[in-house]
């Protein structure tokens, strides 16, 4: 190994390092690492906190939005100076200034069927940490085309679900359209914005997702793959349920009708 | 006894916990399977940890020896 940490890389990592999992040589895996985190909102806050913390040495951010009031009871990468600048610009500004090791690429678009492959491409993991549906199936189905690992979490109220689709093994992994074939028709599902939220929630998934992200670039422990799992935050409760791989999926099944991306209507407006 | 020999020697005087673990244990990862690496310490608690947490690593410490009147040295084998 040619690598060689600064003094202040061997302070700032020294916790990862000790670690027999990680050791030096896991450390140099997550700077090498390129990481994609979708929405710079309620899940994105604390998932790429912890990215940058942890030394993933390139995070990209997607949001199209701008910081408001009501972001800051939970979006903890903004500040109320912040409010009225783009997320992404707030959400480097912060990053940057927690680690200087991380490189981050701030993509302040909406994300639509004809930027996302490009978008998703150079990075190695795709973290879903978007409020709507159209946006997950189209992150879905790129990281599906593309073989990438997709770590999805969703949070309302008091609820949060995440499950990881390694897409880098599709035979093994189900794939987010056996869970959800076609995204519910508008009005059905409400948003946060309808329905509410604890901001914490998106704390503690967020941060589960990082967790999968990391597992991932170090290869240790096990991915959270063909498994959902669902955080009740009143009851502080985790359940694991199942999930299988379905054959009769659009996307994946044995049958596939899905052979190219798809854009859903995007209802109303959308605020990660 | 056999004389001991050493492939690489890291100077770790005026270092202090965990950083005396963690520079030994980045230096241990860049030798192979077999060498033995030779770590100087004037801290005195390290002269403990860092041959506890190269234990638990599974690496072979072969030698604590207190050298000077504030200096130890601390042998270790790559096991793996």
């Amino acid at each position: 190994m040619s690598f060689q940490f600064t003094e202040e890389q061997i302070k700032r990592y020294s916790r990862h390092i000790i670690l027999p999992e990680v050791g030096g040589k896991g450390q140099k895996k997550l700077l090498d690492a390129k990481v994609l985190v979708i929405g710079a909102g309620g899940l994105g806050s604390p998932s790429l906190y912890y990215l940058a913390a942890a030394g993933v040495g390139t995070i990209g951010i997607v949001d199209f939005d701008v910081v408001d009031f009501s972001n800051l009871q939970r979006q903890i990468l903004h500040s109320t100076e912040r409010v009225g600048k783009p997320k992404v610009e707030s959400a480097k500004m912060t990053l940057e200034a927690l680690n200087p090791d991380v490189k981050v690429i701030a993509f302040n678009e909406r994300i639509h069927k004809e930027n996302v492959m490009e978008i998703i491409k150079d990075f190695d993991i795709v973290l879903d940490g978007s409020d709507n549906f159209p946006t997950r199936f189209l992150v879905n189905d790129a990281c599906y085309f593309l073989e990438k690992p997709l770590v999805s979490a969703a949070i309302l109220r008091f609820e949060g679900q995440l499950t990881t689709f390694d897409y880098r093994n599709k035979e093994n992994s189900p794939c987010y359209r056996c869970l959800f074939p076609e995204p519910p028709p508008p009005g059905l599902v409400p948003s946060c914005q309808e329905a509410g939220l604890l901001g914490v929630v998106g704390g503690i998934m967020g941060t589960l997702q990082a967790n999968e992200a990391l597992k991932l670039i170090l290869d240790i422990g096990e991915p959270l793959v063909g498994k959902l799992l669902v955080f009740d935050a009143l009851t502080t409760e985790f359940n694991i349920v199942k999930l299988r791989k379905d054959k009769k999926c659009p996307l994946c099944g044995e049958k596939p009708k899905i052979k190219e991306l798809i854009e859903y209507d995007q209802a109303c407006d959308i605020h990660f | 006894m056999e004389e001991i020999k050493i492939d690489r020697e890291l100077d770790l005087k005026g270092e202090v916990c965990p950083f005396t673990f963690v520079k030994s244990k980045l230096i241990l990862e860049q030798m192979e399977p077999g060498q033995v690496l030779r770590i100087l310490l004037d801290y005195k608690p390290s002269v403990e940890n860092v041959p506890k947490s190269m234990r638990e690593e599974g690496q072979e410490v072969l030698e604590v020896k207190q050298i000077g009147e504030n200096l130890w040295e601390v042998v270790v084998r790559k096991v793996k």
